[in-house]
This record gives C-alpha cells, sequence and structure tokens, in this order.
C-alpha cells in the first residue's frame, strides 16, 4: 500500500493507505482523530468539514492521494488554546444540542471569516447552506457567526 | 430509590493542564470506555479518594462533586439538566460539579430517552438524591461537632453551624458515606433555587467544540475491527446466498459472515475498507413478501379512512345525530408520507467478549431493552452483559431500537473479536424504523354558530398513532366527538419519530381548526380560547390537557407576535398543542416577497413548569420548530417495490439555514414540576405554518410535505 506525508495541524504523519481512501476515513480511523464526523460521505452534510489549505473542503470527498503537501486543520487544531473566536461564541451562545454537526459548522464558518470578515445574513446563509444540524440549532450558529463576525 | 451501587473507581482523575484559573480535567469514565476523555473547568482541586454518597452522587475530600447522569443523551440535555437538580438539592456550587454519564444500571430508574419524560420522570429522585445526601453531609457535621443536627445549615458545599464554623463536603464526605441514608428530608421550595432556573452551558461544549471523543462512532479500542453491514435490499426480502470471494480479496478484509439471519457482515481493519469490500459481495436476494410501493399505501390508507373501528376510541354524545341537524358538515383528509429519522450519527455499536463478559457500548435510547434482547439472542446472562451509553449524535426515537445494538452484539459473539458495527448513511436512510405514512379524515358540525360535533377517523400502518391519546384537545370542548382508528400491517419497519401520535396529528387538527374559525367567522385566536373554556366548565369530561394552561399560552404567544396587530403583506397562522404533558402554542409569521411567501418567524409560548436550564431549554424550543418546519415542508420517503427511494441526503431534503426563520421563545413563570421539552414544540409548528401560509397564499395545505403541494412553497 502507499505511503502519504500528511501535513496535519502542522504536524507531519505518515499513513499506509489506498489511494483512493478519503481523507475522512484516514483521519478517523488510520490516525484516531475523530473530532471530523462522517455524516453522508458524499459531500452533502458538511460533518466532515476540515481546511485544505485554509480552504473549507469534504474531507469524505477528498482521496488520500489528492492532497499532497497541503496542510490539512481539523477541529483538534483549528486553535492551539482551543480558543478560537468561533470556540468561545459557540461556548457562550451553547449552541450545540446533540453537537454531532458542530465541529464541521464551527470549521465551516472559520473558513468563511477567514475570506470575508464581516458577513452578511446572506453570505452567512450561503455559506453554511452545505452543513445539516439535524438538531435544528441554525439560528444560534448563525448568531454566534455573527457575534464573531462584527 | 438511592440504592447503593459500587461506583467508587479511586485515582480516575488525571491532571491535563490548567487554565482560566481553574482545573481542567481529564478523566476515564469507566474501564469499559477509557477512550472518553471529558473536560469540564472545575475550581476545587483534584481530589484522592472519591467517596460514595449515593448512587448518583461521589465527592471528593478536596469538594469537588461528581453527579452521574442517569439517562441518555441524545441531544435533549439531559447530562446537563439533570445533575443541575441533583446539585440544587445537594447544595453544592456548580463550579465544583462534574458530570458522568452513567453506565446501565440497577442503581437508576428509567434509564432512557423518549417521551419527553427524563426531567418530569426524574424530578422526584433526583431531587431526592441531592437532599438525602446533603442530609448525610449535615449528620456527618453534626456528628463532628456533636450537636443537634437541625442546628446546621448547609449552603455552596459548606455546612455552618450556629458559632459560624465551617466544614466542607469535602471534609465530611469520608464520614458521610458511611452514614445511614436518612428518609426525613425536606426538598427545597422554588423560590430557594439557585441554579435550577440559572442557564448553565451544557457540560460537553468543550469537548464537542473541539473534536474530542464523545459520540459511539468516535469509539477506539486496541485491537477494534469495524463491520459493515449488507442488509436486504427490500422491506419484504430475506437472503438466500452470497459469494464474497471479491470481498475477502480486498486488502484489509478480515472476515465476512452471516449473521442474523438476513444480514452479512464484512469486517475489515478501517471503516473506508468494509464499505468498499460490501459493494464487491454478490448477494442473492428473495422476495418473501408484499414487496411495498408508495402507490399501494396510498391506496390502503383511503380505503381505512372509509371504514369506522369496531370500537371507537372515544364517542361522546352522537355524531351522527348532530350530522344530520348541521347547518353545515365540513370535511377535510390529511396526508403524511413515512419518515427516516436521520440522525446526523449514523446507527452504529461497540461490542467485545472480555473473559466470557459481553462490554457493549454506543448510541443507544433504552439500554435496558438493548440488554435484555442481546441475552436473548446470544445467550450471554443479563448480568454478563454491560451497556454503556455514549453521546449521541441525535436520537429522535430511531434508537429506541437497537437493531444495531443487538448486531453488533451478535457479530462480537460470534467472532470473538472487539467490533464496532457502522451503518454507512444508505444503510441508516433505507433501513430504518420510519414513522408509519398515516392520513386522518376529520369532519365537523356547525349549528347556530358552534361547532356540535368532531369525528376523527385516523389510518394508518402498523398500529395506531391514535390509540394513546383519544383524551387530547379537542376532548370536552366539543358535546359530540368521535375518534375511530384504522389500521393495516406493513412489512416497512415503523416506529416511533420525535413526537410519535402528534407529530403529524397536530397539523391536521390545528389547520382543521383555523378552518372552522373561518366558517364561524370567529377570530383563530378567539376560537382556540372558546373551546379551551368550554373544556375548563365541562371538567368531568375525561380530557388530558389543562384548559387553564392552553388558554395562557394561546395569549402569551398572541401577544408576543402582535396577533392583530401585523403589517401589509405578514400573515399570521396560529396553532396551539398539548404533548408530552407540556403546553404550546406557536404563531408562524409569512411574509409574501417577489419570490412568494417566506417563513419568516416563529413565535412560541411554552408551559413547561419550571424550567430547569432556561438556554438550553430555548435551544429545545428551538429545535423542535426548525424540525418540525423542516418535515412539514420536505420529508418525503417513497418506497418502490420495498426499496427505499431515498438513501442519501442528495436525494431526502432537509431543512437548512437559510430556510430556518428567526424564533422567539417565551416561557410561562411556573412553580408547577416540570415538565418535558425534547418535542412538545416540534407538533404544532406544521399547522402554525399551513394557516400562515394559507393566509398568505390563499391556499389550504392538506398535505405534507408542503413543498410538493403548491408551486408558490418551491
Ligand atoms: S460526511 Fe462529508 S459532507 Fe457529509
Ligand atoms: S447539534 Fe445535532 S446535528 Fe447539529
Amino acid at each position: 500500500m502507499p505511503k502519504y506525508t500528511l501535513n496535519i495541524n502542522n504536524r507531519t504523519h505518515e499513513v499506509n493507505v489506498d489511494k483512493d481512501m478519503p481523507l475522512l476515513w484516514v483521519l478517523r480511523d488510520t490516525l484516531s482523530m475523530v473530532g471530523t464526523k462522517y455524516g453522508c460521505g458524499i459531500a452533502q452534510c458538511g460533518a466532515c468539514t476540515v481546511h485544505l489549505n485554509g480552504s473549507a473542503m469534504r474531507s469524505c470527498s477528498v482521496p488520500v492521494s489528492a492532497i499532497g503537501d497541503k496542510k490539512i486543520t481539523t477541529i483538534e487544531g483549528l486553535d492551539k488554546d482551543n480558543k478560537h473566536p468561533l470556540q468561545e461564541a459557540w461556548r457562550e451562545f451553547d449552541v450545540p444540542q446533540c453537537g454531532y454537526c458542530q465541529a464541521g459548522q464551527i470549521m465551516n464558518a472559520a473558513a468563511l471569516l477567514k475570506n470575508n470578515k464581516a458577513p452578511s445574513d446572506q453570505d452567512i446563509d450561503n455559506a453554511m447552506a452545505g452543513n445539516l444540524c439535524r438538531c435544528g440549532t441554525y439560528t444560534r450558529i448563525k448568531a454566534a457567526i455573527k457575534s464573531v463576525a462584527k | 430509590m438511592t440504592k447503593d451501587i459500587d461506583l467508587k473507581r479511586r485515582s480516575f482523575l488525571k491532571l491535563t493542564s490548567t487554565m482560566g484559573g481553574g482545573l481542567i480535567l481529564g478523566f476515564n469514565l469507566l474501564s469499559a470506555c477509557e477512550d472518553i476523555a471529558v473536560e469540564k473547568i472545575v475550581s476545587a482541586a483534584l481530589p484522592k479518594d472519591w467517596f460514595t454518597i449515593n448512587t448518583f452522587i461521589k465527592i471528593g475530600e478536596t469538594g469537588l462533586v461528581t453527579i452521574l447522569s442517569p439517562n441518555p443523551e441524545i441531544g435533549q440535555n439531559v447530562k446537563t439538566s439533570m445533575p443541575m437538580i441533583v446539585a440544587e438539592e445537594l447544595d453544592a456550587r456548580w463550579e465544583d460539579v462534574v458530570v458522568e454519564q452513567a453506565p446501565l444500571s440497577d442503581g437508576f430508574t428509567r434509564q432512557v430517552a423518549g417521551g419527553s419524560q427524563s426531567i418530569r420522570k426524574g424530578w422526584d429522585s433526583l431531587r431526592n438524591a441531592g437532599a438525602t445526601a446533603k442530609q448525610m453531609l449535615i449528620n456527618a457535621a453534626a456528628k463532628r461537632w456533636e450537636v443537634d443536627a437541625k442546628t446546621l445549615t448547609a449552603t455552596d458545599g459548606m455546612i455552618k453551624n450556629e458559632n459560624g464554623n465551617t466544614l466542607s463536603y469535602g471534609e465530611l464526605a469520608a464520614e458521610a458515606a458511611t452514614l445511614e441514608v436518612p428518609t426525613d428530608i425536606t426538598l427545597k421550595a422554588p423560590s430557594e433555587y439557585k441554579i435550577i432556573g440559572h442557564s448553565k452551558v451544557n457540560v460537553d461544549i468543550n469537548n464537542i467544540i473541539t473534536g474530542k471523543p464523545l459520540f459511539g462512532i468516535d469509539t477506539k479500542e486496541e485491537g477494534m475491527v469495524y463491520a459493515a453491514s449488507i442488509r436486504p435490499p427490500a422491506f419484504g426480502m430475506e437472503l438466500v446466498n452470497y459469494d464474497d470471494s471479491a470481498a475477502r480479496e480486498v486488502d484489509g478484509v478480515i472476515d465476512v459472515i452471516r449473521y442474523a439471519d438476513h444480514k452479512i457482515a464484512v469486517l475489515a481493519n478501517n471503516t473506508w475498507v468494509a464499505f468498499k469490500a460490501k459493494a464487491l459481495v454478490k448477494a442473492n436476494w428473495k422476495a418473501v413478501g408484499t414487496l411495498e410501493s408508495t402507490s399501494d399505501h396510498d391506496a390502503k390508507l383511503n380505503a381505512l379512512l372509509d371504514k369506522k373501528s369496531a370500537e371507537p376510541r372515544r364517542n361522546d354524545g352522537d355524531v351522527d345525530k348532530a350530522f344530520k341537524v348541521a347547518d353545515k358538515v365540513v370535511e377535510r383528509v390529511y396526508e403524511a408520507p413515512f419518515l427516516p429519522h436521520n440522525c446526523l450519527e449514523p446507527m452504529n455499536f461497540f461490542a467485545k467478549m472480555e473473559g466470557g463478559k459481553l462490554i457493549c457500548k454506543g448510541p443507544i435510547q433504552t439500554p435496558a431493552w438493548a440488554q435484555n434482547r442481546i441475552a436473548d439472542i446470544t445467550k450471554v446472562p443479563k448480568e454478563d452483559i454491560s451497556i454503556m451509553m455514549t453521546r449521541m449524535g441525535g436520537g429522535f426515537g430511531r434508537r429506541l431500537y437497537g437493531d444495531f445494538s443487538d448486531e453488533a452484539a451478535e457479530i462480537a459473539h460470534k467472532t470473538g473479536k472487539s467490533i464496532q458495527l457502522m451503518f454507512s448513511r444508505e444503510d441508516d436512510m433505507s433501513s430504518g424504523t420510519y414513522r408509519p405514512a398515516s392520513k386522518y379524515k376529520i369532519k365537523a358540525a356547525i349549528k347556530e354558530g358552534e361547532i356540535t360535533a368532531y369525528h376523527l377517523t385516523e389510518a394508518c400502518f402498523n398500529g395506531n398513532m391514535f390509540d394513546s391519546i383519544p383524551n387530547y384537545f379537542p376532548a370536552g370542548s366539543i358535546e359530540n366527538m368521535r375518534v375511530d382508528t384504522n389500521t393495516e400491517k406493513s412489512n416497512i419497519t415503523t416506529g416511533a419519530w420525535r413526537a410519535p401520535y402528534t407529530n403529524f396529528l397536530a397539523y391536521a387538527e390545528q389547520s382543521f381548526f383555523d378552518e372552522m374559525a373561518q366558517e364561524l367567522a370567529m377570530d383563530p385566536v378567539d376560537l382556540r380560547i372558546k373551546l379551551f373554556e368550554k373544556a375548563k366548565a365541562n371538567q368531568d369530561a375525561g380530557y388530558e390537557y389543562d384548559p387553564e394552561r392552553a388558554i395562557g399560552v394561546t395569549k402569551l404567544a398572541a401577544e408576543k407576535a402582535g396577533w392583530g396587530k401585523q403589517g401589509k403583506d405578514v400573515h399570521l397562522g396560529l396553532s396551539v398543542y398539548f404533548s408530552h404533558n407540556t403546553h404550546v402554542a406557536e404563531v408562524a409569521e409569512v411574509q409574501m416577497t417577489d419570490d412568494g411567501p417566506v417563513i419568516k418567524k416563529v413565535t412560541a409560548a411554552v408551559d413547561c413548569g419550571i424550567v430547569v436550564n432556561p438556554y438550553a431549554a430555548q435551544n429545545q424550543v428551538e429545535g423542535g420548530i426548525v424540525d418540525g418546519i423542516g418535515h412539514a415542508m420536505f420529508g418525503n420517503f417513497m418506497l418502490e417495490n420495498g426499496k427505499a427511494k431515498s438513501k442519501n441526503f442528495n436525494s431526502y431534503r432537509m431543512i437548512r439555514m437559510h430556510e430556518s426563520p428567526e424564533i422567539a421563545v417565551h416561557f410561562v413563570k411556573s412553580e408547577k414540576s416540570p415538565t418535558g421539552l425534547g418535542e412538545p414544540s416540534l407538533p404544532p409548528v406544521g399547522g402554525a405554518i399551513a394557516n400562515a401560509l394559507y393566509k398568505a397564499t390563499g391556499k389550504r395545505l392538506y398535505k405534507q410535505p408542503f413543498v410538493n403541494e403548491s408551486e408558490l412553497l418551491g
């Protein structure tokens, strides 16, 4: 099996896996980094969102062989002190219900704010439309993002 | 109530780092789930020893308190709000409390997440657990000081005597743990509450937002392998045989086995390989029953609507007579499809054999039922089967049914391996336990400006939703009332789906009453109040809701939503519903825009008695409303020849952020015992939006999902 060297959260990891294995499963099963979640496997729910060179990507739909030396950031490495402004806002708004979608929501929102410091409501709706929350915490997710954006 | 079990596990705490003046504790819950690290910032220092005061409470010598949360957490906040109730009566400081998920244990009653009953049914035992523990600490102090316990007071983790001396809970814990459980305890009055009614952030918040392993799917154990399951491709089919040679060729595949008679498990060293190899197994299936389609379901339900049941569920007065003499008779039919639960965390479960014992762990709403079934299937004695509940990525009723827990246990038992069973999203959606499709026919008589008769007929698969609730509204408010229920068998697996019985019924009924108000030329708010007043005056009629509280929420929602004061192009729809012991009224606001009607806002008034954790409670209400709108608008699960037509989110529409309205939640101030909130805000919202959309478009909606009903809503 081929060997891949991955840069995840500024650390190097070597993995021996199939070339078509999605990054999601490399993270979860090979490296036991389980913050990135499986929801659909077909880029429809956003639970598996990570950053590749700072942009939001659905890790379920990126094969490990396509990553090369791009920098991967997962929820575990979003902020070294776990105090990213969005994480602080998520605490303040007590956003989660079951919590399963929230890592993906935060990663997606963090990528949005990186490119757009002051997104409008419409910008937030557009950017977050790919992230499902089955529990329906959308109003709080939006409020939390807005509190950071202003 | 507080049968003592030994949950004392020493030195299970380890210091991981410090931050913000407090300590962050990383500790392992149980030996069965060593991988679950939990963090909480607490103020007290780490104890060397824990002393078990009762089933719910352990106190360390430093004053740190561990409260075990008995019920499974599916997102309904019980892991935070149930321990809050214990801490309140214990008079601990919330900052000194760490919460631990309890395993399935005889020491607790009703370890179930379902029916919005955790808080309501746990209210007494949780308070008693806190209050008895507090009394034991007081008694320990009385012994130490050699004074009468009655002269001592407890506050914020401290016992104080008349001279102003204090002893901390930590200093007293060792002694208190040896004392007898007192029976003469006094519970606090609501006016004395310091924790209940004061919002506390989710105890798992830091773990959730930093991606710590918390969910069943996050289970990782040394030597664990992954099992993917091949399930019959259609309801009504069974496995004949299969060829697994190609699957076994795949690098990483460990074994392929037949289990549960008609399923095949592919065991592999990771989920991806297991899923990939699954597609290479060539299985032959045969039909052993009808392969049902949505169109057949429709015809069957229509036929059932025309029948009267042998035994009506309720039969007040004489509806037939009232219809005969009526000025006008109105009859409407409402329809709803099957619905999958679609928990965002797909079904999964961990199981392993260890020294003849079966150790199971995962997301399950009903661990005790799972334990019984697993004992049946594997013949491992019940006392040798342990079940640990993980946090769940949603439940909604799906995880009441532990097909996945039983299957994981069976595979582990059969293979002797430590396995994590993983459903793909496709497995999850297409071999679920669905809310059955159903229809309601509602017929009412109007005479001289009054509703004189109400006749509801339910048609449903695999039992009747209405059986358990014939005494809900409008019982007691209309003189002649009859409920007929008819059912037909289906081989589609059906079961409870968030707010079972009422998730669709409430919409049918509340839309119907909106039409009634129109027929009577009455304001919908006034009609509801008039009917509740009638019920109030008719107290012996045998109904289950409280008309006074129903009037309370109706008035509050109307007032907060600006009922009757809305501007042009703003359309309001009202719905009032009692379910799961909680009264809720909702007003939906629809605005006409150039792109058609848009649901802008929902205002909810909720009477659930005492609100234990207000900000989180509000979250529950918001979630139920979003869920209810999403499924009323879009939820549609169809079958063709026994096969699911939707298998993933690309062919099943779920509500998304831009489709969620603004939501305002108002709780009725109350000192009544609390009732649940996981479900009651969902049932009314379908009616509220249907009624508001009618005002905006002039079109009544009779069939869910609404998105198919009207192009206007596309
Ligand atoms: S799991 Fe990747 S988008 Fe759903
Ligand atoms: S919080 Fe449960 S899916 Fe979003």
